[in-house]
């Protein structure tokens, strides 16, 4: 809600609380105008309003990771995400992904066995590419040896990292096989 | 869920404004704890004031500490240049909580105002005295294996879940709120408080008062810190038992000392009585074992979670011995 400002940014002075109010989401480079109650999800906002069922509903509560979508770059979980707090923002999901062939993360999965039955892998895709930004910023993780440095791009921060995702086939072995061929080359640079 | 409105505030002033108009509402920060409990039905405001577009700035302070906004998202201060230089306890804490999705979306001010992870105070079927007042507590005498060990009382034993509050109070940190009557600060390890007869309460913040930032004061010895958490599974999970210290050593003597504990007690547990016991004394692991014995005296197991007593014991030894060690200087 960038156009307004100040205490009127406060919408909503009359709302009342069973109000849909209209929300603007960029989803994938694409503006979405939806009426929504302030109570969904963008979790739920993808999924049941912008028509975009790429983003799996697993837990629900944070603990699985499936919800997993890019906002502004930076992985979340959508789940936790009220639609309305995330105006503004750019989502990508992982339908944005593709342009034409399949990112190369998304295929590196294809090549790595990255998966068996597919319902946590959007999120695991989302989940790396944002993991992996995190890394190019310098941040480091619970295991690394300091909190100053460099940080080895090994399967040991990588699994630290993803721990966020479950994946109840136990694919773990493909997806870190995964994360390293698409991004090996990109992370030593 | 239950419907409410939704108000995005601009600045403190008019955050304080707003919440003041509706004793329903509630502050939001990034929703990681908020919106779950209310998807339970155990949050049910009437309305959300969203303060995540208040301060994001981290600043260093003239007396040369460092002043956090309270909406910074956990990931952007657990990776800022000088807390990872000066305060490595901090990122690590922020590092070894949650996972890194949860991560980029929980405040600073969130964090500290999260509630506790207790089966019983989730389960609407269960009796919780910080659920619902007087009814009683299934924890005692329940599946007490995750609960306190220290400052628990007849009503409560749930424990305060935050890793990072965990190093914020070993780090002399306080917290800078705003009220309709004004600002004022609050030292951290006096802002949460122990569940007595009343759980239902857990900080010392009134109902219109906004955490507008963190403050922690200049160190010059906290580079030399650390942060372990023993937990059921290497990654993504509460701590059974964890252990923020920080340590200067000079002569084999210990110079200062600060340790605070997390896992054991309804808010972050600063362990003042082995602070006290190490001060001065020979760095040995003779004297980390008594400073660690000396804490947790008082402790008081409730069957399932007896172990955690020891746990602390060792956790705490061993994090010093490795301080002491010099390793992470």
């Amino acid at each position: 809600m960038s156009e307004q400002s100040g205490d009127k940014d406060a919408a909503n002075q009359t709302q009342s609380p069973s109000d849909k109010i209209p929300i603007t989401l960029k989803i994938n480079g694409a503006n979405h105008n939806l009426q929504i109650e302030p109570r969904v999800s963008l979790l739920d906002a993808l999924r049941e309003f912008a028509g975009l069922t790429g983003t799996k509903k697993g837990c629900n509560q944070g603990a699985c990771g499936a919800c997993t979508v890019l906002a502004d770059g930076e992985r979340i979980n959508s789940c936790f995400a009220l639609a309305v707090q995330y105006e503004g923002a750019d989502i990508t999901t992982i339908e944005g992904l593709a342009n034409g062939e399949l990112h190369p993360l998304q295929a590196a999965f294809v090549e790595n066995d990255g998966f068996q039955c597919g319902y946590c892998t959007p999120g695991q895709i989302c989940s790396a590419i944002g993991m992996v930004k995190e890394f190019q910023n310098g941040l480091p993780s619970a295991v690394s040896d300091s909190m100053t440095g460099e940080y080895e791009f090994s399967d040991e921060e990588i699994k630290e990292r993803m721990s966020g995702n479950l994946c109840r086939c136990g694919a773990y072995v493909g997806i870190v096989e995964a994360i390293h061929e698409a991004f090996d080359a990109e992370v030593a640079r | 869920m239950k419907n409410f409105t939704y108000q995005r505030a601009e600045t403190a002033e008019s955050a304080i404004n707003l919440i003041g108009q509706n004793a329903g509402a509630k502050f939001l920060g990034g929703g990681t704890n908020l919106v779950d409990l209310m998807r339970e039905n155990i949050e049910q405001p009437d309305a959300l004031v969203d303060v995540t577009r208040l301060s994001k700035e981290i600043s260093e302070t003239e007396n040369g500490g460092i002043r956090i906004g309270a909406a910074v998202k956990n990931t952007t201060l657990a990776n800022n240049e000088i807390v990872r230089e000066k305060f490595p306890v901090l990122s690590q804490a922020i590092l070894f909580g949650a996972s890194g999705q949860i991560r980029n979306m929980a405040t600073v001010g969130g964090n500290i105002l999260q509630r506790t992870r207790c089966y019983y105070f989730y389960d609407d079927a269960a009796k919780c005295n910080k659920r619902e007042p007087n009814s009683g507590c299934d924890a005692i005498g329940g599946f007490n294996r995750i609960h306190a060990i220290l400052g628990t009382s007849e009503s409560c034993i749930a424990t305060h879940p935050s890793d990072m509050c965990v190093a914020l109070t070993a780090l002399d940190a306080k917290v800078l709120v705003e009220g309709a009557d004004g600002k004022r600060e609050i030292a951290f390890n006096d802002f949460h408080k122990l569940p007595e007869n009343t759980p239902n309460i857990e900080t010392n913040l009134k109902d219109d008062e906004l955490i507008t930032a963190i403050e922690i004061p200049k160190n010059d010895f906290a580079k030399n810190s650390l942060y372990r958490k023993v937990r059921d599974r290497a990654s993504y999970a509460f701590a059974l038992v964890s252990v923020a210290a920080v340590l200067e050593v000079e002569n084999d003597a210990v110079k200062n000392v600060r340790i605070a504990l997390g896992g054991v007690a309804h808010k972050p547990w600063r362990a003042t009585e082995a602070e006290n016991f190490l001060s001065g004394k020979e760095a040995s692991e003779e004297n980390y074992r008594k400073a660690a014995e000396a804490e947790l005296k008082d402790a008081k197991g409730f069957g399932h979670n007896d172990f955690k007593i020891e746990l602390a014991k060792r956790t705490i030894v061993s994090v010093l011995n490795e301080l002491a060690g010099g390793k992470n200087q």
